[in-house]
Protein backbone atom coordinates (compact mmCIF):
# COMPACT_ATOMS: atom_id res chain seq x y z
CA UNK A 1 0.00 0.00 0.00
CA UNK A 2 2.67 2.57 0.95
CA UNK A 3 4.74 1.72 -1.56
CA UNK A 4 1.41 2.43 -4.13
CA UNK A 5 1.40 5.74 -2.21
CA UNK A 6 5.05 6.01 -2.64
CA UNK A 7 5.34 5.51 -6.30
CA UNK A 8 1.79 7.75 -7.07
CA UNK A 9 3.95 10.70 -5.57
CA UNK A 10 6.93 10.14 -7.39
CA UNK A 11 4.90 10.46 -10.55
CA UNK A 12 3.07 13.56 -9.48
CA UNK A 13 6.18 15.57 -8.69
CA UNK A 14 7.34 16.28 -12.15
CA UNK A 15 3.56 17.88 -12.51
CA UNK A 16 4.01 19.73 -8.79
CA UNK A 17 7.46 21.30 -10.09
CA UNK A 18 6.06 22.76 -13.63
CA UNK A 19 4.83 25.73 -14.53
CA UNK A 20 1.53 24.72 -15.86
CA UNK A 21 -0.23 28.05 -16.53
CA UNK A 22 2.04 30.45 -17.67
CA UNK A 23 0.57 33.58 -15.61
CA UNK A 24 2.10 36.72 -14.32
CA UNK A 25 5.27 38.19 -15.75
CA UNK A 26 8.90 37.88 -14.98
CA UNK A 27 10.18 40.26 -11.92
CA UNK A 28 13.39 42.65 -13.06
CA UNK A 29 15.89 42.83 -10.65
CA UNK A 30 15.61 46.36 -10.06
CA UNK A 31 11.73 46.21 -9.37
CA UNK A 32 12.68 43.37 -6.27
CA UNK A 33 15.28 45.31 -4.99
CA UNK A 34 13.10 48.33 -4.57
CA UNK A 35 10.33 46.12 -3.36
CA UNK A 36 12.57 43.85 -1.27
CA UNK A 37 12.37 45.25 2.69
CA UNK A 38 13.54 41.83 4.02
CA UNK A 39 15.89 42.39 6.59
CA UNK A 40 17.31 38.93 8.55
CA UNK A 41 18.45 37.96 11.98
CA UNK A 42 22.13 37.48 10.46
CA UNK A 43 22.19 40.92 8.82
CA UNK A 44 21.13 39.52 5.18
CA UNK A 45 18.87 41.94 3.91
CA UNK A 46 20.37 45.05 5.69
CA UNK A 47 21.71 48.48 3.60
CA UNK A 48 25.42 49.47 3.86
CA UNK A 49 25.21 52.02 5.97
CA UNK A 50 25.99 53.66 9.90
CA UNK A 51 24.73 55.27 12.56
CA UNK A 52 25.15 55.40 16.23
CA UNK A 53 23.56 57.07 19.21
CA UNK A 54 25.14 60.44 19.37
CA UNK A 55 23.65 60.70 15.31
CA UNK A 56 20.43 59.17 16.34
CA UNK A 57 19.08 61.48 19.29
CA UNK A 58 18.22 64.67 17.46
CA UNK A 59 16.34 62.27 15.00
CA UNK A 60 14.62 60.88 17.73
CA UNK A 61 13.97 64.34 19.51
CA UNK A 62 12.65 65.30 15.99
CA UNK A 63 10.59 62.38 15.10
CA UNK A 64 9.55 60.13 18.01
CA UNK A 65 9.29 61.38 21.15
CA UNK A 66 6.75 62.97 20.44
CA UNK A 67 4.67 59.70 20.98
CA UNK A 68 7.77 57.80 22.68
CA UNK A 69 8.58 60.58 25.12
CA UNK A 70 12.08 62.33 25.36
CA UNK A 71 13.82 59.28 26.94
CA UNK A 72 11.63 56.08 25.27
CA UNK A 73 9.07 55.69 28.56
CA UNK A 74 6.40 55.77 26.26
CA UNK A 75 3.08 57.24 27.58
CA UNK A 76 0.92 54.71 29.14
CA UNK A 77 -2.11 53.32 27.24
CA UNK A 78 -1.07 56.04 24.36
CA UNK A 79 2.49 54.50 22.85
CA UNK A 80 4.17 51.62 23.81
CA UNK A 81 7.35 52.63 26.02
CA UNK A 82 10.77 51.37 23.69
CA UNK A 83 13.08 51.08 26.89
CA UNK A 84 13.06 49.22 30.59
CA UNK A 85 11.97 45.81 31.53
CA UNK A 86 14.96 43.99 31.15
CA UNK A 87 14.99 41.16 34.06
CA UNK A 88 10.78 41.41 34.40
CA UNK A 89 9.76 38.71 31.98
CA UNK A 90 9.83 36.25 34.75
CA UNK A 91 8.50 38.00 37.56
CA UNK A 92 4.81 38.82 38.53
CA UNK A 93 4.80 41.75 36.68
CA UNK A 94 6.82 41.85 33.17
CA UNK A 95 7.35 44.58 31.14
CA UNK A 96 8.09 43.70 27.41
CA UNK A 97 9.98 46.33 25.19
CA UNK A 98 11.94 46.19 22.54
CA UNK A 99 14.91 46.25 25.22
CA UNK A 100 13.79 43.86 27.38
CA UNK A 101 11.72 41.45 25.30
CA UNK A 102 12.71 41.60 21.43
CA UNK A 103 15.63 39.16 20.23
CA UNK A 104 17.20 40.72 17.49
CA UNK A 105 18.27 44.10 17.11
CA UNK A 106 17.75 43.37 13.40
CA UNK A 107 13.98 43.18 13.82
CA UNK A 108 14.07 47.02 15.90
CA UNK A 109 15.83 48.23 12.45
CA UNK A 110 13.41 46.18 10.56
CA UNK A 111 10.37 47.53 12.58
CA UNK A 112 11.36 51.08 12.25
CA UNK A 113 12.29 50.77 8.85
CA UNK A 114 8.83 49.51 7.74
CA UNK A 115 6.31 50.76 9.91
CA UNK A 116 8.39 54.26 11.55
CA UNK A 117 7.44 57.06 12.22
CA UNK A 118 3.91 55.78 12.87
CA UNK A 119 2.26 58.70 10.27
CA UNK A 120 5.17 58.79 7.74
CA UNK A 121 6.88 55.94 7.32
CA UNK A 122 9.66 55.02 4.71
CA UNK A 123 10.98 58.52 4.69
CA UNK A 124 14.27 58.00 6.81
CA UNK A 125 17.50 57.19 4.79
CA UNK A 126 19.02 53.71 5.72
CA UNK A 127 21.72 55.72 7.97
CA UNK A 128 18.91 57.37 10.26
CA UNK A 129 17.55 54.24 10.94
CA UNK A 130 20.98 52.57 11.76
CA UNK A 131 21.37 56.07 14.24
CA UNK A 132 17.85 55.89 15.54
CA UNK A 133 18.07 51.93 16.56
CA UNK A 134 21.31 53.04 18.44
CA UNK A 135 19.87 55.48 20.37
CA UNK A 136 17.28 53.29 21.16
CA UNK A 137 19.64 50.79 22.09
CA UNK A 138 21.61 53.06 24.02
CA UNK A 139 18.54 54.08 25.76
CA UNK A 140 17.81 50.79 27.33
CA UNK A 141 22.13 50.18 28.12
CA UNK A 142 22.79 47.69 25.57
CA UNK A 143 25.29 49.65 23.30
CA UNK A 144 27.23 52.91 23.95
CA UNK A 145 27.30 56.08 22.82
CA UNK A 146 29.37 56.18 20.11
CA UNK A 147 28.70 52.54 18.65
CA UNK A 148 28.57 52.39 15.19
CA UNK A 149 25.85 49.93 14.36
CA UNK A 150 26.51 48.89 10.88
CA UNK A 151 25.17 46.53 8.19
CA UNK A 152 27.82 43.65 9.74
CA UNK A 153 27.61 44.96 13.69
CA UNK A 154 23.98 45.50 14.19
CA UNK A 155 23.01 41.67 13.75
CA UNK A 156 25.58 41.03 16.12
CA UNK A 157 24.09 43.20 19.10
CA UNK A 158 23.75 41.00 22.13
CA UNK A 159 20.47 41.64 22.80
CA UNK A 160 18.88 40.55 26.37
CA UNK A 161 16.55 38.34 25.47
CA UNK A 162 17.92 36.79 22.85
CA UNK A 163 17.24 33.80 24.40
CA UNK A 164 14.43 33.71 25.33
CA UNK A 165 12.29 32.04 23.13
CA UNK A 166 11.17 28.31 22.55
CA UNK A 167 9.00 26.30 20.17
CA UNK A 168 5.36 25.41 20.03
CA UNK A 169 4.95 23.34 22.65
CA UNK A 170 1.14 23.26 22.58
CA UNK A 171 -1.42 21.27 22.55
CA UNK A 172 0.20 21.79 26.48
CA UNK A 173 -2.61 21.33 28.18
CA UNK A 174 -3.74 18.08 28.67
CA UNK A 175 -7.51 17.04 29.25
CA UNK A 176 -7.63 15.33 25.97
CA UNK A 177 -10.22 12.26 25.85
CA UNK B 1 -43.19 38.36 13.82
CA UNK B 2 -46.74 39.05 12.16
CA UNK B 3 -45.90 35.53 9.72
CA UNK B 4 -45.67 33.44 12.91
CA UNK B 5 -49.41 34.74 13.95
CA UNK B 6 -51.93 32.66 13.21
CA UNK B 7 -53.87 33.09 9.95
CA UNK B 8 -57.17 35.79 10.95
CA UNK B 9 -60.21 35.51 9.52
CA UNK B 10 -60.98 37.29 6.36
CA UNK B 11 -62.05 40.76 8.25
CA UNK B 12 -65.49 41.96 7.75
CA UNK B 13 -66.80 44.19 4.93
CA UNK B 14 -66.90 47.62 7.32
CA UNK B 15 -63.60 47.06 9.48
CA UNK B 16 -61.99 46.62 5.41
CA UNK B 17 -63.66 50.00 4.79
CA UNK B 18 -62.40 51.65 7.43
CA UNK B 19 -59.14 50.19 7.34
CA UNK B 20 -58.81 51.07 3.35
CA UNK B 21 -60.24 54.55 4.55
CA UNK B 22 -57.54 55.08 7.33
CA UNK B 23 -54.68 53.75 4.69
CA UNK B 24 -55.47 56.55 2.42
CA UNK B 25 -56.13 59.40 5.25
CA UNK B 26 -52.70 58.19 6.64
CA UNK B 27 -50.76 56.02 5.26
CA UNK B 28 -48.07 55.25 7.90
CA UNK B 29 -50.36 54.25 10.31
CA UNK B 30 -51.95 51.97 8.46
CA UNK B 31 -49.05 50.45 7.65
CA UNK B 32 -47.20 50.00 10.95
CA UNK B 33 -50.91 48.83 12.56
CA UNK B 34 -51.49 46.51 10.24
CA UNK B 35 -49.69 43.15 9.21
CA UNK B 36 -49.31 41.65 5.70
CA UNK B 37 -52.41 38.33 6.62
CA UNK B 38 -55.10 40.79 5.52
CA UNK B 39 -55.48 42.36 2.48
CA UNK B 40 -55.40 46.22 3.15
CA UNK B 41 -54.07 48.18 0.25
CA UNK B 42 -50.78 49.47 0.84
CA UNK B 43 -48.69 51.96 -0.98
CA UNK B 44 -46.36 50.45 -3.33
CA UNK B 45 -42.69 49.28 -1.43
CA UNK B 46 -39.78 50.98 -2.48
CA UNK B 47 -37.61 51.06 -5.44
CA UNK B 48 -34.85 47.96 -6.09
CA UNK B 49 -31.47 49.57 -4.93
CA UNK B 50 -28.26 48.39 -7.13
CA UNK B 51 -26.51 47.80 -3.58
CA UNK B 52 -28.58 46.31 -0.93
CA UNK B 53 -28.56 47.24 2.64
CA UNK B 54 -30.38 46.20 5.82
CA UNK B 55 -33.68 47.23 7.08
CA UNK B 56 -33.15 50.20 8.77
CA UNK B 57 -34.46 48.81 12.41
CA UNK B 58 -31.73 46.68 12.55
CA UNK B 59 -28.32 48.64 13.99
CA UNK B 60 -25.78 45.56 15.20
CA UNK B 61 -22.34 46.89 14.32
CA UNK B 62 -19.25 46.11 15.30
CA UNK B 63 -17.37 47.59 18.72
CA UNK B 64 -14.12 49.83 17.93
CA UNK B 65 -11.35 49.44 20.42
CA UNK B 66 -7.87 51.43 19.69
CA UNK B 67 -5.16 50.19 21.23
CA UNK B 68 -2.82 53.82 21.08
CA UNK B 69 -3.34 57.04 20.77
CA UNK B 70 -2.84 56.54 17.03
CA UNK B 71 -6.09 55.73 15.20
CA UNK B 72 -5.47 52.56 13.13
CA UNK B 73 -3.78 50.38 15.60
CA UNK B 74 -6.71 49.06 16.87
CA UNK B 75 -9.44 46.19 16.39
CA UNK B 76 -13.24 45.99 15.80
CA UNK B 77 -15.77 43.07 17.47
CA UNK B 78 -17.94 40.89 15.33
CA UNK B 79 -21.25 41.35 17.92
CA UNK B 80 -22.06 37.24 18.08
CA UNK B 81 -24.58 37.47 20.19
CA UNK B 82 -26.89 38.75 17.45
CA UNK B 83 -25.75 36.78 14.48
CA UNK B 84 -27.40 33.30 12.89
CA UNK B 85 -24.99 30.48 11.47
CA UNK B 86 -21.52 29.83 10.63
CA UNK B 87 -21.31 33.14 8.16
CA UNK B 88 -20.44 36.77 9.72
CA UNK B 89 -21.81 39.05 6.99
CA UNK B 90 -18.47 40.84 5.51
CA UNK B 91 -19.69 44.60 7.63
CA UNK B 92 -19.45 42.86 10.48
CA UNK B 93 -16.06 41.01 10.21
CA UNK B 94 -13.66 41.40 12.96
CA UNK B 95 -10.37 43.80 12.05
CA UNK B 96 -6.96 43.74 13.68
CA UNK B 97 -4.85 46.61 12.40
CA UNK B 98 -1.75 47.93 13.36
CA UNK B 99 -1.40 50.59 10.56
CA UNK B 100 -4.98 51.58 9.42
CA UNK B 101 -6.76 50.21 5.99
CA UNK B 102 -4.85 51.32 2.86
CA UNK B 103 -6.47 52.20 0.27
CA UNK B 104 -5.43 50.50 -2.52
CA UNK B 105 -5.90 50.87 -6.55
CA UNK B 106 -6.65 46.82 -7.63
CA UNK B 107 -5.63 48.09 -11.05
CA UNK B 108 -2.21 48.37 -10.02
CA UNK B 109 -2.06 46.51 -7.36
CA UNK B 110 0.63 43.75 -7.97
CA UNK B 111 1.84 40.64 -5.68
CA UNK B 112 5.70 40.22 -5.92
CA UNK B 113 7.36 36.12 -5.82
CA UNK B 114 10.58 35.80 -5.44
CA UNK B 115 13.80 34.84 -3.09
CA UNK B 116 14.88 30.95 -3.61
CA UNK B 117 12.39 30.77 -6.40
CA UNK B 118 13.81 29.34 -9.75
CA UNK B 119 11.55 32.25 -11.49
CA UNK B 120 10.97 35.19 -9.89
CA UNK B 121 7.20 36.31 -10.83
CA UNK B 122 4.89 39.87 -10.53
CA UNK B 123 1.22 39.18 -10.71
CA UNK B 124 -1.31 41.55 -11.42
CA UNK B 125 -4.56 40.70 -9.98
CA UNK B 126 -6.24 39.31 -13.35
CA UNK B 127 -3.43 37.34 -13.34
CA UNK B 128 -4.08 36.29 -9.79
CA UNK B 129 -8.12 35.66 -10.95
CA UNK B 130 -7.06 33.49 -14.04
CA UNK B 131 -5.90 30.59 -11.98
CA UNK B 132 -8.05 27.79 -11.42
CA UNK B 133 -9.92 28.88 -8.04
CA UNK B 134 -11.41 27.61 -5.15
CA UNK B 135 -13.92 28.26 -2.08
CA UNK B 136 -13.75 27.27 1.63
CA UNK B 137 -15.75 28.66 4.67
CA UNK B 138 -13.05 29.10 7.42
CA UNK B 139 -13.36 30.85 10.53
CA UNK B 140 -10.73 33.53 11.26
CA UNK B 141 -9.65 34.89 14.95
CA UNK B 142 -7.22 37.17 16.23
CA UNK B 143 -4.19 35.59 18.21
CA UNK B 144 -5.28 37.75 21.01
CA UNK B 145 -8.61 37.35 21.24
CA UNK B 146 -9.84 37.52 25.10
CA UNK B 147 -6.53 38.46 26.08
CA UNK B 148 -7.60 39.64 29.39
CA UNK B 149 -9.54 36.56 30.76
CA UNK B 150 -6.09 35.00 31.39
CA UNK B 151 -5.52 37.87 33.82
CA UNK B 152 -8.44 37.92 35.25
CA UNK B 153 -10.63 40.76 32.99
CA UNK B 154 -13.69 39.78 31.59
CA UNK B 155 -15.82 41.79 29.42
CA UNK B 156 -19.24 42.54 30.10
CA UNK B 157 -20.53 41.07 26.46
CA UNK B 158 -19.69 37.91 24.37
CA UNK B 159 -18.64 40.55 21.47
CA UNK B 160 -16.14 41.98 24.23
CA UNK B 161 -14.38 38.53 25.29
CA UNK B 162 -15.02 36.92 21.75
CA UNK B 163 -15.65 39.67 19.46
CA UNK B 164 -12.45 38.67 17.65
CA UNK B 165 -13.91 36.08 15.68
CA UNK B 166 -15.44 35.47 12.26
CA UNK B 167 -16.39 33.20 10.21
CA UNK B 168 -16.63 33.38 5.97
CA UNK B 169 -16.61 31.64 2.56
CA UNK B 170 -13.27 33.00 1.54
CA UNK B 171 -12.42 32.70 -2.55
CA UNK B 172 -9.17 32.53 -4.02
CA UNK B 173 -6.31 30.33 -5.97
CA UNK B 174 -4.61 27.65 -3.67
CA UNK B 175 -0.99 29.27 -2.86
CA UNK B 176 0.35 26.17 -3.95
CA UNK B 177 -0.63 26.53 -7.60
CA UNK B 178 1.31 30.12 -8.11
CA UNK B 179 4.33 28.92 -5.93
CA UNK B 180 4.64 25.98 -8.65
CA UNK B 181 4.33 28.85 -11.24
CA UNK B 182 7.64 30.41 -9.55
CA UNK B 183 9.29 27.00 -9.05
CA UNK B 184 11.59 26.78 -5.02
CA UNK B 185 14.44 26.16 -4.60
CA UNK B 186 14.99 23.34 -2.16
CA UNK B 187 16.62 25.73 0.04
CA UNK B 188 13.51 27.76 0.21
CA UNK B 189 11.91 26.73 3.64
CA UNK B 190 9.93 30.12 4.96
CA UNK B 191 7.76 32.63 3.15
CA UNK B 192 8.24 36.07 4.49
CA UNK B 193 4.47 37.51 3.50
CA UNK B 194 4.35 40.85 3.34
CA UNK B 195 1.08 43.69 3.27
CA UNK B 196 1.07 47.07 1.21
CA UNK B 197 -0.32 48.64 4.42
CA UNK B 198 1.34 51.70 6.09
CA UNK B 199 3.69 49.85 8.55
CA UNK B 200 4.61 46.97 5.66
CA UNK B 201 3.18 44.29 8.49
CA UNK B 202 4.88 40.91 7.69
CA UNK B 203 4.71 37.31 9.26
CA UNK B 204 7.27 34.08 7.85
CA UNK B 205 5.01 31.01 7.59
CA UNK B 206 6.91 27.77 7.34
CA UNK B 207 7.10 26.67 3.62
CA UNK B 208 4.92 23.21 4.36
CA UNK B 209 1.81 25.46 5.24
CA UNK B 210 2.55 27.47 2.21
CA UNK B 211 2.08 24.64 0.15
CA UNK B 212 -0.74 23.24 1.91
CA UNK B 213 -3.48 22.96 -0.80
CA UNK B 214 -5.61 24.69 2.05
CA UNK B 215 -4.00 27.91 2.07
CA UNK B 216 -5.26 30.19 -0.63
CA UNK B 217 -4.57 33.45 -2.35
CA UNK B 218 -7.97 35.00 -0.87
CA UNK B 219 -10.03 37.92 -3.44
CA UNK B 220 -13.28 37.09 -2.34
CA UNK B 221 -15.26 36.98 0.68
CA UNK B 222 -18.78 36.01 0.80
CA UNK B 223 -18.97 36.08 -2.88
CA UNK B 224 -17.72 39.83 -3.58
CA UNK B 225 -14.65 40.86 -3.34
CA UNK B 226 -12.64 41.24 -0.02
CA UNK B 227 -14.11 44.25 2.05
CA UNK B 228 -10.73 47.30 2.72
CA UNK B 229 -10.39 46.34 6.31
CA UNK B 230 -10.10 42.61 5.37
CA UNK B 231 -7.38 42.87 3.14
CA UNK B 232 -8.76 44.11 -0.54
CA UNK B 233 -7.83 43.38 -3.15
CA UNK B 234 -5.54 40.38 -1.90
CA UNK B 235 -4.64 38.38 1.24
CA UNK B 236 -3.72 35.17 2.61
CA UNK B 237 -6.04 32.78 4.23
CA UNK B 238 -4.20 30.10 6.04
CA UNK B 239 -7.00 28.05 7.45
CA UNK B 240 -7.04 27.49 11.59
CA UNK B 241 -4.20 29.72 11.78
CA UNK B 242 -3.85 32.86 13.83
CA UNK B 243 -5.31 36.11 12.29
CA UNK B 244 -2.04 37.54 12.02
CA UNK B 245 -0.57 35.34 9.62
CA UNK B 246 -3.63 36.20 7.27
CA UNK B 247 -1.73 38.97 6.23
CA UNK B 248 -4.05 41.43 4.39
CA UNK B 249 -3.66 43.54 1.29
CA UNK B 250 -0.49 41.42 0.13
CA UNK B 251 2.03 42.53 -2.00
CA UNK B 252 5.43 40.15 -1.42
CA UNK B 253 6.12 37.08 -0.96
CA UNK B 254 9.85 35.91 -0.20
CA UNK B 255 11.06 32.73 -0.45
CA UNK B 256 13.62 32.10 2.25
CA UNK B 257 16.07 29.94 4.50
CA UNK B 258 15.06 30.69 8.10
CA UNK B 259 12.61 33.16 9.27
CA UNK B 260 12.57 36.83 8.98
CA UNK B 261 11.81 37.21 12.83
CA UNK B 262 10.10 40.06 11.83
CA UNK B 263 8.36 42.59 14.81
CA UNK B 264 4.98 40.76 14.76
CA UNK B 265 6.42 37.36 15.05
CA UNK B 266 8.66 37.87 17.93
CA UNK B 267 7.89 41.08 19.90
CA UNK B 268 4.19 40.60 19.67
CA UNK B 269 2.37 37.24 19.23
CA UNK B 270 4.77 35.30 21.13
CA UNK B 271 3.45 34.02 24.55
CA UNK B 272 5.22 34.72 27.68
CA UNK B 273 5.73 31.65 30.26
CA UNK B 274 5.56 31.49 33.93
CA UNK B 275 9.30 30.99 33.67
CA UNK B 276 10.15 34.06 31.86
CA UNK B 277 10.90 32.27 28.10
CA UNK B 278 8.10 32.74 25.33
CA UNK B 279 6.74 30.30 22.97
CA UNK B 280 6.94 31.90 19.16
CA UNK B 281 5.53 30.51 15.98
CA UNK B 282 2.62 29.75 17.82
CA UNK B 283 0.18 29.88 14.84
CA UNK B 284 -2.85 27.37 15.33
CA UNK B 285 -6.00 28.07 17.18
CA UNK B 286 -7.09 25.31 19.49
CA UNK B 287 -10.25 24.21 20.08
CA UNK B 288 -12.53 26.61 21.61
CA UNK B 289 -16.33 27.07 22.11
CA UNK B 290 -18.84 29.78 23.69
CA UNK B 291 -22.53 30.68 24.30
CA UNK B 292 -23.64 33.25 22.52
CA UNK B 293 -27.43 33.29 23.80
CA UNK B 294 -28.18 33.88 26.27
CA UNK B 295 -24.71 35.96 27.11
CA UNK B 296 -23.34 38.69 29.14
CA UNK B 297 -25.81 41.96 28.56
CA UNK B 298 -28.67 40.22 27.37
CA UNK B 299 -32.06 39.48 29.41
CA UNK B 300 -34.21 36.28 30.33
CA UNK B 301 -37.58 38.33 30.36
CA UNK B 302 -39.54 35.06 31.26
CA UNK B 303 -39.11 31.44 32.64
CA UNK B 304 -39.68 28.52 30.47
CA UNK B 305 -37.98 27.81 27.33
CA UNK B 306 -34.67 29.38 25.78
CA UNK B 307 -32.80 27.53 23.29
CA UNK B 308 -28.61 28.10 24.25
CA UNK B 309 -27.08 28.25 20.86
CA UNK B 310 -23.12 29.46 20.51
CA UNK B 311 -20.42 28.44 18.54
CA UNK B 312 -17.42 25.73 18.72
CA UNK B 313 -14.36 26.31 15.94
CA UNK B 314 -10.95 24.60 16.02
CA UNK B 315 -7.73 25.33 14.38
CA UNK B 316 -7.04 21.30 13.96
CA UNK B 317 -10.16 20.35 12.21
CA UNK B 318 -13.62 19.58 12.89
CA UNK B 319 -15.62 19.80 16.14
CA UNK B 320 -16.48 16.53 17.11
CA UNK B 321 -19.01 17.23 20.71
CA UNK B 322 -20.35 20.29 22.47
CA UNK B 323 -21.42 19.87 25.90
CA UNK B 324 -23.47 22.56 27.56
CA UNK B 325 -23.95 22.48 31.82
CA UNK B 326 -26.81 24.66 32.95
CA UNK B 327 -25.87 24.05 36.57
CA UNK B 328 -22.67 25.64 37.10
CA UNK B 329 -20.69 22.71 36.05
CA UNK B 330 -22.36 20.24 37.83
CA UNK B 331 -23.37 18.11 34.87
CA UNK B 332 -23.28 18.57 31.49
CA UNK B 333 -24.88 17.08 27.93
CA UNK B 334 -24.66 16.90 24.61
CA UNK B 335 -25.23 19.86 22.26
CA UNK B 336 -26.82 19.52 18.82
CA UNK B 337 -24.14 20.36 16.26
CA UNK B 338 -25.87 22.49 13.25
CA UNK B 339 -24.51 21.15 9.69
CA UNK B 340 -22.78 22.23 8.04
CA UNK B 341 -19.37 20.84 10.66
CA UNK B 342 -16.69 21.52 8.65
CA UNK B 343 -12.67 21.61 9.01
CA UNK B 344 -11.89 24.69 10.65
CA UNK B 345 -14.87 26.74 10.59
CA UNK B 346 -17.32 27.93 12.88
CA UNK B 347 -19.21 25.79 13.89
CA UNK B 348 -22.92 26.51 15.52
CA UNK B 349 -24.43 24.16 18.67
CA UNK B 350 -28.06 24.51 20.14
CA UNK B 351 -29.11 22.71 22.72
CA UNK B 352 -32.80 23.30 24.35
CA UNK B 353 -33.21 24.34 27.93
CA UNK B 354 -35.93 25.56 30.42
CA UNK B 355 -35.18 28.48 32.88
CA UNK B 356 -36.54 27.84 36.53
CA UNK B 357 -36.12 31.13 37.41
CA UNK B 358 -33.66 30.81 39.91
CA UNK B 359 -29.83 32.22 39.31
CA UNK B 360 -27.52 29.34 37.83
CA UNK B 361 -24.25 29.53 35.65
CA UNK B 362 -24.30 28.49 32.12
CA UNK B 363 -21.03 27.09 29.86
CA UNK B 364 -20.39 24.74 26.87
CA UNK B 365 -17.39 22.99 26.31
CA UNK B 366 -15.81 21.27 23.31
CA UNK B 367 -13.78 18.29 22.13
CA UNK B 368 -12.30 18.76 18.63
CA UNK B 369 -12.14 15.43 16.19
CA UNK B 370 -7.76 15.32 17.94
CA UNK B 371 -9.36 14.65 21.25
CA UNK B 372 -8.41 17.80 22.67
CA UNK B 373 -10.71 18.93 24.86
CA UNK B 374 -11.02 22.74 26.08
CA UNK B 375 -9.18 23.28 28.83
CA UNK B 376 -10.94 25.68 32.22
CA UNK B 377 -9.31 28.59 32.86
CA UNK B 378 -7.85 27.11 35.95
CA UNK B 379 -6.56 24.73 33.83
CA UNK B 380 -5.05 27.04 31.61
CA UNK B 381 -3.20 29.08 34.10
CA UNK B 382 -1.69 26.26 36.04
CA UNK B 383 0.24 25.44 32.93
CA UNK B 384 0.38 29.14 31.11
CA UNK B 385 0.31 31.34 33.72
CA UNK B 386 -1.47 34.44 33.64
CA UNK B 387 0.98 36.70 31.09
CA UNK B 388 1.29 34.57 28.08
CA UNK B 389 -2.07 36.05 26.61
CA UNK B 390 -2.13 34.99 23.36
CA UNK B 391 -4.19 31.96 22.45
CA UNK B 392 -6.18 31.49 25.11
CA UNK B 393 -9.30 29.03 24.79
CA UNK B 394 -10.50 28.77 28.31
CA UNK B 395 -14.15 28.03 28.79
CA UNK B 396 -16.18 31.19 29.57
CA UNK B 397 -19.30 30.41 31.84
CA UNK B 398 -22.40 33.05 32.11
CA UNK B 399 -24.13 33.92 35.28
CA UNK B 400 -28.02 34.17 34.89
CA UNK B 401 -29.12 36.23 37.34
CA UNK B 402 -33.22 35.41 38.98
CA UNK B 403 -33.99 38.55 37.72
CA UNK B 404 -33.03 37.24 34.02
CA UNK B 405 -29.89 39.19 33.90
CA UNK B 406 -26.96 37.60 32.02
CA UNK B 407 -23.35 38.22 33.29
CA UNK B 408 -20.01 36.83 32.77
CA UNK B 409 -18.96 34.23 35.66
C1 LIG C 1 2.56 59.44 15.79
C2 LIG C 1 3.10 58.66 16.86
C3 LIG C 1 4.41 57.92 16.63
C4 LIG C 1 5.61 58.41 16.20
C5 LIG C 1 5.95 59.85 15.80
C6 LIG C 1 6.54 57.31 16.24
N1 LIG C 1 5.92 56.20 16.66
FE1 LIG C 1 6.78 54.39 17.02
N2 LIG C 1 4.97 53.60 17.47
C7 LIG C 1 3.77 54.28 17.44
C8 LIG C 1 2.70 53.33 17.64
C9 LIG C 1 1.22 53.67 17.64
C10 LIG C 1 3.29 52.07 17.82
C11 LIG C 1 2.57 50.71 18.02
C12 LIG C 1 2.16 50.20 16.66
C13 LIG C 1 1.37 48.91 16.71
O1 LIG C 1 0.42 48.80 17.44
O2 LIG C 1 1.74 47.99 15.96
C14 LIG C 1 4.71 52.27 17.72
C15 LIG C 1 5.66 51.26 17.87
C16 LIG C 1 7.03 51.46 17.80
C17 LIG C 1 8.02 50.45 18.08
C18 LIG C 1 7.69 49.04 18.54
C19 LIG C 1 7.58 49.08 20.04
C20 LIG C 1 6.83 47.95 20.65
O3 LIG C 1 7.23 47.45 21.71
O4 LIG C 1 5.82 47.56 20.10
C21 LIG C 1 9.24 51.00 17.86
C22 LIG C 1 10.58 50.33 18.02
C23 LIG C 1 9.02 52.37 17.45
N3 LIG C 1 7.66 52.61 17.43
C24 LIG C 1 10.01 53.25 17.13
C25 LIG C 1 9.77 54.55 16.67
C26 LIG C 1 10.81 55.40 16.16
C27 LIG C 1 12.28 55.07 16.11
C28 LIG C 1 10.21 56.55 15.79
C29 LIG C 1 10.83 57.76 15.15
C30 LIG C 1 11.60 57.52 13.94
C31 LIG C 1 8.80 56.43 16.08
N4 LIG C 1 8.58 55.19 16.59
C32 LIG C 1 7.87 57.42 15.86
C33 LIG C 1 3.61 55.63 17.26
C34 LIG C 1 4.61 56.50 16.88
Amino acid sequence: MHRVLLLLLLLLIPVLVQAQYELGRPATSKEIQAADITVMPDGRGLPVGQGNAVAGEPIYKSRCAVCHGPKGEGRKGEYPALVGGVGTLATPKPVKTVGSYWPFATTVWDHINRAMPFNTPHILPPNDVYAVTAFILHLNGIVSREEQLTEKTLPKVAMPNRNGFVPDSRPDIKAHR
Amino acid sequence: MSVLRPQKKKPERSRRKFLAVAAVAGGSVALTSCGNTDDTPVPTGANMRPYGERAPQEKIRRTIRELTASPGTGSSRTPLQDLYGIITPSALHYERHHAGVPAIDPATHTLLIHGLVDKPLVFTLDDIRRFPATSRITFLECGGNSVGEQGGKFPETVQGSHGLLSGAQWTGVPLATVLREVGLKPEAKWMLAEGADACRMARSIPIEKALDPEVLLAYGQNGEALRPENGYPLRLIIPGWEGNTNVKWLRRLHLTDQPAMSSKETGYYTELRPDGKAEMFTFVMEARSVITRPSGGQKLTSHGFHEIVGLAWTGRGKIRQVEVSVDNGKTWAEAELQEPVLPKALTAFRFPWRWNGEETVIQCRCTDETGYLQPTREELIAVRGLYSGYHYNGLRPWRIHATGEVQSA
